[in-house]
């Protein structure tokens, strides 16, 4: 049952790319709230994956987002970036519906993903968080798990029992999350026994072997030495030509490095989004130019 | 200050010190000293009354020598049985709401009354089981002895189980639910497999804490001098049979009652024994 619901969305939503830009045209002058500097708009944008309009957040009184509306890109990377507080990983986690989770939070506005909206009543939040995964701070794969398990639970734990089919999405999320050489020796080998790096890329294989169309990254690196981050980042540049990628990271010289597009949070309210290359060189807004020079934040 | 008072002074404060450790480090061995004094105690006074016999037959009848606890021992693992088939499912689902679901309100009064059932006289359960059970069958039952030993169990495998669950990393929930796993298939087959060894330990440790209660048993197993074929008639326990030998006249029920006694404490021994086998190793998760 769970897992034809699976193949047909699957089928609906391949080739890539699946749907024309005509959304975009159509849905974007709706709603956009006016904002200074042409704050949430992408000029070039192909197509867009997340769009999102008036999205307010809260955790009980307290009120983490205020007014975003803004577009993703699609096949692209989005860096979020902006003092501690400013709502960014709140963002991140209403764009796959986990922000629900946490007791006493609470949201409204809009997001679309690939049009559809994804908080509309009859969508279940299970079916948004297959098509987008996420990657956390800190890696944590299960701890009662192999290397092999945890990169094919959320395919076991969804249905998926043949083994052959197993095996060959596990193998091609390891290769892509760039991990296969180092651990195909040792698959029945702890999770845990890998080191920080390798986990974190374990978790990043393990999101995608539910082969999402996104994937949502919070701060992924920033627990890593130098070495690891550089593969992640290395990693993030190979992926993103296959999915939308959005970042959020504390690390500005990490935004610059690997985005193509940066939205600047200050206190739950989206400064400015644009093309990196704008954002860290001649950027619209003054809050932003003094966060990215390092005058603040 | 000069060298001298300062140096009085450190020597001052390293008997106190001394003498600090060496007062804990007594209290320390206080704690386990029982524990030695009650083994060494009972096997001076029941080993020699352990034997084959002693697990093989039944008790005989006043007057005669000899004979054992076999019905007692079985009737023991038994009650423990039916005890577990109400207190574990219960008590881990209880665990799981409070550690997984319910609001702070809810749990905050459940968690106070599992810490009030907590501290009931254990007698009282017997009462309960007694009133719930004995009398709407009109006869004491192995029923009635599982049932106030499986209410006893509740609440002590239902906080156990919400500390262990709680021990998992919120981040394991969420990495699961972020791959789109159903909440419950998280819970069961992320966060309970992650906490398994745990809970394990919370049922292997509250089983060892009823396996010797006496006061519930009173009243709803009652005891038996025989085997019981059906659990809808009294049964035999090890600590009632204790109980009964002990306060008895003859000097071969009190050594048997030792031996009773020693047999206990070592099946309780042997399950602690094993949780600590248990929590060992290191695939392990969250344990204890």
């Amino acid at each position: 049952m769970t897992r034809d619901l699976l193949e047909k969305q699957r089928a609906n939503r391949a080739p890539r790319p699946r749907r024309s830009p005509v959304l975009g045209g159509a849905l974007l002058t709706m709603n956009m709230p006016e904002q200074p500097g042409g704050a949430g708009l992408v000029s070039e944008c192909a197509e867009v994956a997340f769009f999102v309009s008036r999205l307010n957040g809260w955790f009980g009184q307290l009120q983490a987002l205020t007014d975003v509306s803004l577009q993703i890109p699609a096949t692209a990377v989005t860096a979020i970036i902006g003092p501690s507080g400013c709502g960014k990983s709140t963002f991140l986690r209403c764009l796959n519906r986990m922000h629900e989770l946490v007791r006493g939070a609470r949201l409204d506005g809009e997001i679309r993903l690939f049009g559809e909206n994804i908080y509309a009543p009859q969508v279940d939040a299970t079916i948004v968080r297959r098509r987008v995964g996420m990657v956390f701070q800190k890696s944590n794969p299960f701890p009662t798990m192999t290397i092999a398990e945890n990169v094919t639970v959320g395919l076991r734990l969804n249905g998926i029992r043949q083994r052959a089919v197993l095996e060959e999405r596990m193998e091609k999320a390891l290769q892509m999350a760039a991990l296969w050489e180092e651990v195909k020796d040792r698959l029945d080998k702890p999770g845990m026994s890998l080191s920080g790096g390798q986990q974190q890329r374990l978790c990043i294989a393990r999101a995608l072997a539910v082969q999402p169309d996104v994937l949502l990254m919070d701060e992924p690196a920033s627990a890593l030495d130098p070495i690891a981050t550089m593969k992640i980042e290395e990693l993030i540049q190979k992926l993103k030509k296959t999915y939308t990628i959005v970042i959020v990271t504390h690390n500005m010289q990490q935004a610059a490095r690997c985005s193509d597009h940066t939205a600047f949070f200050y206190l739950g309210r989206l400064i400015e989004l644009d093309t990196t290359e704008k954002i860290f060189t001649n950027p619209s807004n003054k809050q932003t130019e003094d966060y990215v020079t390092g005058r603040f934040g | 200050m000069t060298m001298q008072t300062s140096h009085a002074y450190h020597q001052w404060r390293k008997l106190k010190s001394l003498i600090m450790s060496a007062v804990s480090f007594l209290c320390a061995v206080l704690v386990i000293a029982p524990l030695g004094l009650v083994l060494f105690y009972l096997i001076q006074a029941g080993a020699g009354a352990v034997d084959w016999k002693f697990f093989t037959q039944l008790p005989k009848p006043v007057g005669e020598v000899g004979g054992g606890m076999a019905n007692a021992i079985v009737g023991t693992l038994v009650l423990l049985g039916l005890a577990s088939l109400i207190g574990v499912p219960i008590g881990v689902l209880g665990g799981v709401y409070l550690s997984e679901y319910g609001s702070e309100k809810i749990n905050w009064w459940i968690r106070f009354g599992a810490d009030i059932l907590n501290g009931v006289p254990s007698i009282v359960w017997g009462i309960v089981a007694y009133a719930l059970v004995v009398i709407p069958m009109r006869s004491f039952s192995a029923y009635a002895g599982g049932v106030a030993l499986g209410f006893m169990m509740i609440p002590l495998i239902m906080r156990t189980t919400e500390e262990v669950l709680l021990l998992v990393p919120n981040g394991h929930r969420e990495a699961a639910l972020a791959l789109g796993i159903s909440r419950w298939k998280v819970i069961v087959r992320i966060v309970m497999k992650t906490a398994f060894k745990g809970i394990t330990t919370g049922v292997l440790l509250a089983a060892a804490r009823i396996a010797g209660e006496t006061a519930p048993l009173l009243f709803t197993a009652f005891g038996n001098r025989f085997w019981t074929h059906n659990l809808k008639n009294p049964i035999a326990a090890l600590p009632l049979q204790i109980f009964t030998y002990a306060i008895s006249p003859y000097d071969d029920w009190h050594r048997q009652a030792w031996a009773g006694a020693l047999v206990l404490i070592l099946m309780v021994l042997a399950i602690n024994v094993g949780v600590r086998v248990l929590t060992r190793g290191r695939f392990s998760g969250v344990g204890r």
